[in-house]
């Protein structure tokens, strides 16, 4: 009986794109590309969740907010699954997600250069996300989160975060 | 000096399966150098070193848990991530001599994740070839992180070492300091030489020649002398560890042993 009682799985993929991330709340779980998959175990919601660096402090609220916004949608019976394979990466993050950080103030990842050493002569190009200057240098590769690195802009001189590549 | 006698006993390690030893190896080597570096957290010389510091701490803690749950697993004597962190005792850790070195400076915290970064990066990638599954995907994770610590210690390392003449000095006695143990990585012994004939480890000639090369291009280009002697300080990979470990752990387990069981 209890199986005609479970939502779709992408009816709960929106609830979940509900979920702000509990650092950057301008964008969802769903836009951060953490949600790797959902499904259903006979009538036991599966939910499987990447992380996105391996010491994020975020990592244990994000499962608590997950769980707490499922049960507030019915779903009694869950299951949340770690998947370290594929490693996450920043390319994941929705178009949606890119342009919420930047209006939040923050730098998106600038895609295919993941690899690449911030800063110095081959560094990618960060544009300032408050007046659209390329003239930026790197402060530091670290940042207010493990995900982000510090920035200035020369232009209108304000501090930034980037999103880093990963 | 550090008690690393290679006729010293080898401690009861409550575990014999290669794989398990190879993961507490992992984990203690970034659980204690996380802890170490977390020491610094709001005492840096500026902000955003002190940030960086913290970030890599979180990163190594992070990578930490993965490694132990994975020993846990695999030795199956039901031990969480926590319960091997907080409940063993010196002589049951296995990470090198070199993490556990006190702080020092700031010239020689860096001077030693520097060290530490040139070796972690080739092991992780070599390390996501291996043909155990569950090695080459934290491999995979880790590796991405580490790579920003290794560019930011390599890259200071050049500057402060070719910087004032009190900074060189204080990266040259920090090199000086360090050396003897910076090589521990490469001392192989029967559990190495049996996970890297299973291809689960890459074999050490494999990482120490990308070690070798970053190391002493880097070293170059911050003016600093490679120190002479080919004396190694080792012991940690069988648990016979300096003295300072035990200060760490002191720390560290207090509250465990304190309040077996609390939780926060």
């Amino acid at each position: 009986m209890a199986t005609l009682a479970r939502p779709a799985v992408e009816q709960i993929r929106s609830w979940l794109d509900q979920v702000p991330d509990p650092e950057i709340p301008v964008i969802s779980l769903v836009d951060l590309g953490i949600i790797r998959d959902i499904r259903w175990d006979d009538d036991t919601l599966v939910v499987t969740v990447t992380p996105t660096y391996s010491g994020c402090p975020a990592t244990s609220v994000i499962n608590l907010e997950i769980e707490t916004a499922l049960r507030d949608h019915g779903i009694d019976k869950m299951r949340l699954e770690r998947q370290l394979s594929p490693a996450w990466t920043t390319a994941w993050i929705s178009e949606r997600g890119r342009t919420r950080l930047r209006d939040y103030g923050i730098a998106p990842p600038i895609e295919g250069t993941a690899h690449c050493a911030l800063g110095g002569e081959d560094g990618p190009t960060i544009v300032c996300p408050r007046c659209s200057s390329e003239a930026t240098e790197m402060i530091s590769r670290f940042g207010s989160t493990p995900c982000k690195a510090s920035y200035r802009c020369t232009a209108c001189l304000e501090p930034f975060d980037y999103f880093k590549c990963h | 000096m550090a008690m690393t006698a290679s006729d010293a006993p080898v401690p009861a390690t409550g575990t014999t399966e290669p794989l398990a030893e190879f993961a507490l190896r992992m984990g203690d080597n970034c659980l204690i150098l996380g802890h170490r570096v977390s020491e610094w957290c709001g005492h840096a010389p500026v902000l955003e070193e002190d940030i960086a510091l913290a970030n890599v701490a979180l990163d190594l803690i992070g990578q930490t848990r993965f490694w132990l749950e994975l020993a846990g697993a695999v030795e199956g004597r039901d031990r969480s991530a926590d319960d091997l962190a907080f409940l063993r005792d010196a002589g049951e850790f296995r990470n090198v001599l070199l993490v556990e070195q006190p702080n020092g400076d700031f010239g020689k915290t860096l001077m030693r994740q520097f060290l530490f970064d040139a070796w972690h990066k080739p092991m992780l990638d070599g390390l996501q070839g291996s043909s155990e599954p569950r090695i080459a995907e934290i491999a995979e994770k880790a590796a991405k992180e580490v790579s920003y610590h290794l560019e930011r210690s390599t890259d200071l390392v050049v500057r402060l070492g070719d910087g004032s003449d009190e900074s060189h000095a204080r990266m040259q006695a920090a090199l000086d300091d360090l050396w003897p143990y910076a090589r521990e990585f490469f001392v192989d012994d029967p559990i190495d030489a049996a996970l890297a004939d299973a291809g689960a480890v890459p074999p050490s000639a494999a990482v120490r020649a990308p070690w070798d090369a970053h190391v002493t291009a880097t070293l170059k280009a911050s003016t600093l002398r490679l120190p002479e002697g080919g004396y190694v300080q080792k012991g940690g990979k069988r648990g016979v560890h300096s003295e300072h470990l035990g200060y760490i752990l002191a720390e560290m387990q207090f509250l465990q042993r304190a309040y077996p069981g609390a939780r926060w």
